[in-house]
């Protein structure tokens, strides 16, 4: 990659933006078809109201919720990853930090869907919304489902910034490259940027100050939609240790589901030369790291219950361990663990690709059926034996689920066709030598000195 | 607004135009502000890039953090003492459940202002037409003197084709 010029990067990066494949269309059509299906199962829950979903007495909250908690999982892998990276100046972020941004966004766009699929009445979603009301309906700002509102409202507008800021220089270069309609929908889209010295430093000012505020507030999301279950006292979720708990397992998702998603790029593209297997690697690293953490989680939290032993707890504890819910609860400790750890701590397999992803794969299915156990099992083993219950998804649950993995890439094929899927001028940044050679100091010589540089007292400015 | 300028194939020949012009200290030399470059990429490092790097934008994030933290507990507070509810004994505006209103509101707030400040200082949306060329995408640079005295032009245009302009454009907007 180093060797390429700026034109070709141009043309290589370009080329999914400017022509259009007839791969291209058969994925829209795929993606698009399941996506329909999925409306028209939301469409037929309207229609006939909530009772075509699984949930009932005592388990209100199921596979809305788990979609939910698992896509603004899913959204930690980009802007906090590339936040992460661009502060510490990773130079090898350059062609990852947009593939994961965009998850970011469309992630939480689909996750935040779904608290509003699950009121049942949709169409009522702006109760949420604070407004003087002559019924005065005012939402309850202790609750942490009004709080969700907020750190999502937040997130979601700090990572549509954080991933449009870089974008208005690639915009531009669209916008040079492109004629007749789409010249001026990109002429639009760029802003009118040049690139003078003062709007690209403001740039990385804008980009600096965003990466070190938004991950605090990715933090925070995680952590209050952990707060969604930890503040009711329900057995197996009033936990202090859900907000790191959530947040490590987010993280972890949100790696594998970047991994997924750039190798898929990097096929369906073709970027092969631009993320490199080193790219997978080191991603897979992290990737390791968030499995032990994860698995440290579990096992901490498993521990403190089990040790414990309060009957309310030990309900649903004994019903993910051996009861209904223990193939769901070993297949996920399967995926989460027992298949990743040995795919990434065995570098020779981490370095390949197919390693990386087949881990992902497994930690993407592990983390939703995570989700699905701190769910459902807690509802259904509520206190009293006699209001135990079960759940079972409808084939409406199930169509939406599927729709909104399909939506998410539809999206991001989407996105890919009008906005390159990597930061062009990012990239020519890391392509270029290190120029320290031209700074130019001022050397001060006090009178008299012996500074073997300056002749005479006084100024003397020189090239380094 | 009058430009001569010259588009250079890498940072250096940039920078060497950029010292040309400046005159390297000499009495013929012109002011950095009257210097015009636009490029593809920042070139960090080079000084024909450091120009315009004051900024207040960091510190006006921080008073936008600080006015949204203000407001989300404002208006946590005022809800909660306008719509009272039974609290079973716990505090009517409870600090840690309004914390996180706060907080939230404040990443907002600097995220806002960040925003807002950026757009404003980089002067964009701007749509009009100011000196630009499209060659700019393909990784030239483009370095100019912004109304060069009729007096000194040829000796102005001498020193950007000296610095490894392979020609010379003019601009007029």
């Amino acid at each position: 990659m180093s060797e390429k010029t700026i034109a070709q990067i141009n043309e290589d990066l370009l080329r999914p933006v400017l022509q259009t494949t007839r791969r291209f269309w058969i994925a829209m059509l795929f993606l698009g078809s399941i996506v329909a299906a999925a409306v028209g199962a939301f469409l037929y829950q309207v229609w006939n109201g909530i009772g075509v979903w699984g949930i009932n007495r005592p388990v209100f909250w199921a596979f809305d919720i788990t979609n939910f908690v698992f896509w603004i999982g899913i959204s930690h892998a980009g802007t906090l990853i590339s936040a992460i990276l661009r502060i510490a100046n990773a130079t090898w972020r350059r062609p990852v930090t947009r593939c994961a941004e965009v998850i970011t966004v469309f992630a939480l766009m689909i996750g935040g869907i779904f608290p509003i699929i699950h009121l049942g009445r949709p169409w009522l979603f702006f109760w949420m919304v604070p407004y003087p009301s002559e019924r005065q309906i005012w939402p309850q700002l202790r609750s942490p489902l009004a709080w969700d509102f907020f750190a999502i409202g937040t997130y979601l507008s700090g990572s549509l910034i954080f991933l449009s800021y870089p974008m208005i220089p690639d915009l531009a270069l669209v916008r040079d490259k492109v004629t007749g309609w789409r010249k001026k929908l990109y002429t639009v889209l760029a802003l009118g940027w040049r690139g003078t010295p003062k709007q690209w430093h403001r740039l990385e000012t804008g980009m600096h100050i965003m990466a070190v505020v938004i991950i605090p507030v990715a933090v925070s999301v995680h952590t209050i939609v952990s707060w969604d279950f930890a503040m009711a006292p329900v057995p197996m979720w009033h936990s202090t240790i859900f907000g790191p708990y959530f947040v490590a397992g987010a993280i972890f998702s949100g790696i594998a589901g970047l991994i997924i998603a750039m190798a898929f790029l990097r096929k369906v593209l073709g970027l092969e030369e631009y993320l490199l297997p080193i790219h997978f690697d080191y991603l897979g690293k992290l990737l390791l790291m968030m499995c032990l953490i994860w698995a440290y989680f579990v096992f901490s939290e498993r521990l403190t219950v089990w040790y414990g032993n309060e009957s309310a707890e030990m309900a649903v504890f004994w019903s993910t361990q051996r009861g209904a819910f223990a193939p769901m609860f070993w297949t996920m400790v399967f995926c989460n663990f027992i298949i990743p750890f040995p795919l990434l701590a065995i570098k020779r397999i981490r370095n390949t690709i197919t390693g990386v992803v087949i881990a992902s794969w497994a930690i993407v299915v592990g983390m939703w059926l995570e989700r699905f156990l701190i769910i459902v099992p807690s509802l259904s083993h509520k206190y009293l034996p006699y209001a135990f219950g079960s759940y079972r998804p409808t084939w409406v649950e199930i169509t939406i689920l599927v729709g909104s993995n399909a939506a998410m890439g539809l999206l991001y094929i989407l996105f890919s066709k009008f906005v390159p899927i990597i930061a062009i001028w990012e990239l020519k940044v890391g392509s270029h030598k290190p120029v320290f050679v031209r700074k130019q100091v001022t050397v001060i010589r006090e009178s008299g000195g012996t500074d073997p540089i300056a002749a005479e007292p006084g100024l003397l400015t020189t090239d380094i | 607004m009058h430009v001569v300028y010259g588009l250079y194939p890498d940072p250096d020949s940039a920078q060497r135009a950029f010292d040309a012009l400046r005159g390297g200290g000499e009495a013929s030399g012109f002011d950095s502000r009257r210097i015009a470059v636009v490029s593809s990429e920042p070139f960090d490092g080079y000084e024909f890039f450091k120009k315009d790097h004051k900024t207040a934008i960091p510190w006006l994030a921080v008073l936008g953090g600080l006015a949204g933290g203000i407001a989300g507990f404002s208006f946590a507070a005022y809800t909660q003492a306008v719509y009272p509810i039974p609290t079973g004994g716990m505090p009517i505006v409870p600090f840690y459940a309004d914390g996180v209103i706060t907080f939230e509101l404040t990443m907002l707030g600097a995220i806002l202002t960040t925003l807002v400040m950026v757009l404003l200082t980089a002067r964009l949306p701007n749509w009009r037409r100011r000196l630009y060329d499209p060659e700019v995408s393909d990784g030239k640079i483009l370095v100019g003197l912004i109304d060069p005295p009729a007096t000194s032009r040829a000796a102005v245009e001498q020193r950007l084709l000296e610095a490894g302009a392979s020609q010379l454009k003019e601009f007029s907007g």
